[in-house]
């Protein structure tokens, strides 16, 4: 195949092979470099001298990183938000889109449009913050929960599957005794599991990464997600230094390090899910662009 | 739902077909009423937490006042509306999103299509597969470690980006205080972050193109460009127009989160679109009222973009968003 390729079709080739080998190390690089730097020491990190690997290896950064109290507790809150959000969301999104994928359902097609429609318009951020604080949900774990139990896209995509389940089977369970509520459990549920494990897969890793809902109704840092502690740590430029710590050090100067030692902790749980998520999200995005 | 009475009183139609219209409602809840009881906690969320607040922006047309709730205030009509509109900052929200948007088409629209069609044109398959999972892998990277990567990378002392700039001999440049930088700043991590992610959908669109069309272009004697030119892009067009129409339809709600992440005063020039000052005038600043009359507007805008863009798609090949 190759031996026939004219000498213009073998340049090309070679231009584009060399373009994706860019394309992966434009991706890689920035990753490496944090990865490296959080392993070398802050001077050399300041001075410029970690280019690829680390220099003047040290863990401090990483036990820095560690003692940080704040860090832990909103690991332990991120968690308790993603499992507790997605147990919720799947539960509502299931029972939600049953009922509207049956035919039989009066009210169907009404429900079904007054839903889509919440996709297009929206009251506003302003509105929705008024209304969870007169709810009393600010500073509350379930403000981070709630507001987005439902995802409307999610919905229309289980609705769809639901759609797809032969009527016979339905028949079968019916003739068998089963009503409704039997039928979805023991027969609609199951064989969604692909479906379903999209859905979790999804919405897990959009949980985790959140932080917007938590940043407009939590004040308590308690209560706040990793991703909320990273922000200060990271971005809050003037604020360098890990809490409580007065160093010999410029602050500044251990920060960097300590910043990107705390990316690392931070996202070392994704990236070690990364491998086994693969097989499950190509097929996601294309159910969704059957839909879109 | 029969809601005729009998012209004629002597003729007799069966006893169903006299309900009025409650009893057949009625009728139809009872009838499926385990479903109604499983839709009913999704139900009461789409109540509160939609269409509440859809009611809370009559807080746009009142003076709101905490103590006094969204039902107290005085009715001030469209003043904070012509406030918005006769201040400042209307001008700039509106260019920078406008603008943003636009750099954002031109600049993060294309780059997908590309790395679909250079991965698509690898033959080693595990090189191919190697290239899209590492490709995938940024997306998943939550926005506040990008944006810590970001600022870090570009920090005047100790950046990384400032380092080869002072190695070509050159001086460093504050990148994050500097407005003119602002664009360039959110469109490239936008593109690091998700260009691998985004071509998955071009990267299937390209497998379902029928390989007999590429025989027979060989056959003709077509080299590999003028092959990608013929077959490949008409054979993603669609999916290329249905995705920008979707991408403009989101135009006015550009990712500002990642901005608020991403921003600071000094650069509010270019940074600052309409939903980051509704969040500063709104949340951190109270200006309840106000922000929520910006916000509607917004929203309102993006109704009609959004229908417009989905009438338009709709056309296109019948395929559309709803």
């Amino acid at each position: 195949m190759i031996a026939k390729m004219t000498k213009g079709d073998r340049i090309i080739m070679l231009v584009d092979y060399v373009f994706v080998m860019l394309v992966i190390i434009i991706t890689l690089y920035p990753l490496l470099y944090v990865f490296s730097s959080s392993l070398s020491s802050p001077h050399a990190v300041v001075r410029g001298e970690v280019w690829l690997f680390p220099k003047q290896f040290t863990l401090d950064s990483y036990m820095r990183v560690f003692a940080n109290k704040a860090i832990w507790n909103s690991y332990l809150n991120t968690i308790w938000y993603v499992v507790v959000g997605t147990i919720v969301h799947i539960i509502m999104t299931t029972l939600t889109a049953y009922p509207l994928s049956r035919k039989k359902f009066w009210g169907r097609n009404l429900i079904m449009m007054l839903l889509v429609f919440t996709m297009y318009f929206d009251g506003g951020l302003i509105p929705r913050y008024l209304l969870v604080r007169d709810l009393g949900l600010i500073n509350r774990r379930w403000a981070v929960i709630l507001p987005l139990a439902i995802n409307t896209y999610n919905l229309i995509l289980m609705r769809t599957f639901f759609e797809g389940i032969p009527e016979e089977l339905h028949e079968a369970a019916r003739i068998d005794g089963s009503k409704d509520f039997g039928i979805f459990f023991r027969i609609v549920l199951p064989l969604s599991k692909p479906v379903l494990a999209v859905m979790v897969l999804f919405y897990s890793v959009a949980r985790w990464n959140g932080y917007f809902e938590a940043l407009i109704y939590l004040t308590k840092e308690k209560l706040y997600p990793l991703q909320l502690i990273l922000r200060s740590i990271l971005i809050e430029l003037e604020s360098g230094s890990m809490t409580g710590d007065v160093n010999a050090d410029s602050d500044a100067v251990v920060g960097q390090t300590v910043r990107y030692a705390t990316i690392v902790v931070a996202t070392v749980p994704i990236l070690c899910v990364y491998p086994f998520m693969q097989k499950y999200f190509v097929k996601g995005v294309m159910i969704g662009a059957i839909k879109g | 739902m029969n809601l005729v009475r009998n012209a004629n009183p002597d003729i007799v139609i069966g006893e169903e077909k006299n309900r009025t219209a409650l009893q057949t409602v009625l009728h139809h809840l009872w009838k499926d009423k385990i479903l109604w009881v499983m839709i009913l906690p999704g139900l009461v969320y789409y109540i509160i937490f939609h269409y509440l607040p859809l009611y809370g922006v009559i807080v746009a047309f009142q003076n709101y006042s905490p103590f006094r709730g969204m039902l107290g205030g005085p009715w001030v009509g469209f003043r904070w509306f012509k406030e918005f509109f006769d201040s400042i900052f209307f001008e700039r929200v509106m260019v920078n999103t406008i603008l943003l948007n636009v750099y954002r088409i031109i600049f993060f629209f294309p780059a997908p299509i590309i790395l679909a069609l250079m991965i698509n044109e690898i033959q080693h398959n595990k090189f191919k597969r190697l290239a899209q999972s590492i490709s995938y892998m940024p997306h998943f990277v939550s926005q506040v470690v990008i944006v810590g990567m970001v600022v870090n990378f570009l920090s005047p002392s100790s950046g990384i980006i400032n380092h080869i700039i002072k190695a070509i001999g050159l001086q460093p440049i504050h990148f994050m205080v500097k407005a003119e930088w602002f664009r360039t700043i959110y469109v490239s991590s936008e593109i690091w972050q998700e260009v691998g992610w985004c071509s998955i959908i071009y990267l299937a669109a390209l497998s379902n193109i029928d390989p007999q069309l590429y025989e027979a272009a060989k056959v003709d004697g077509a080299g590999r460009l003028r092959q990608i030119w013929h077959i490949t892009l008409p054979g993603i067009t669609i999916t290329i127009i249905i995705l920008l129409l979707l991408n403009m339809g989101k135009m006015l709600t550009i990712g500002y989160q990642k901005i608020i992440l991403l921003y600071n005063p000094s650069i509010y020039e270019t940074a600052d679109v309409i939903n980051t000052y509704v969040y500063r005038r709104g949340i951190l600043s109270g200006d309840y009222s106000f922000a929520t009359a910006v916000g509607l507007f917004q929203s309102s805008i993006n109704f009609i973009l959004l229908v417009i863009f989905n009438k338009i798609s709709r056309r296109v090949n019948e395929v559309s968003l709803w």
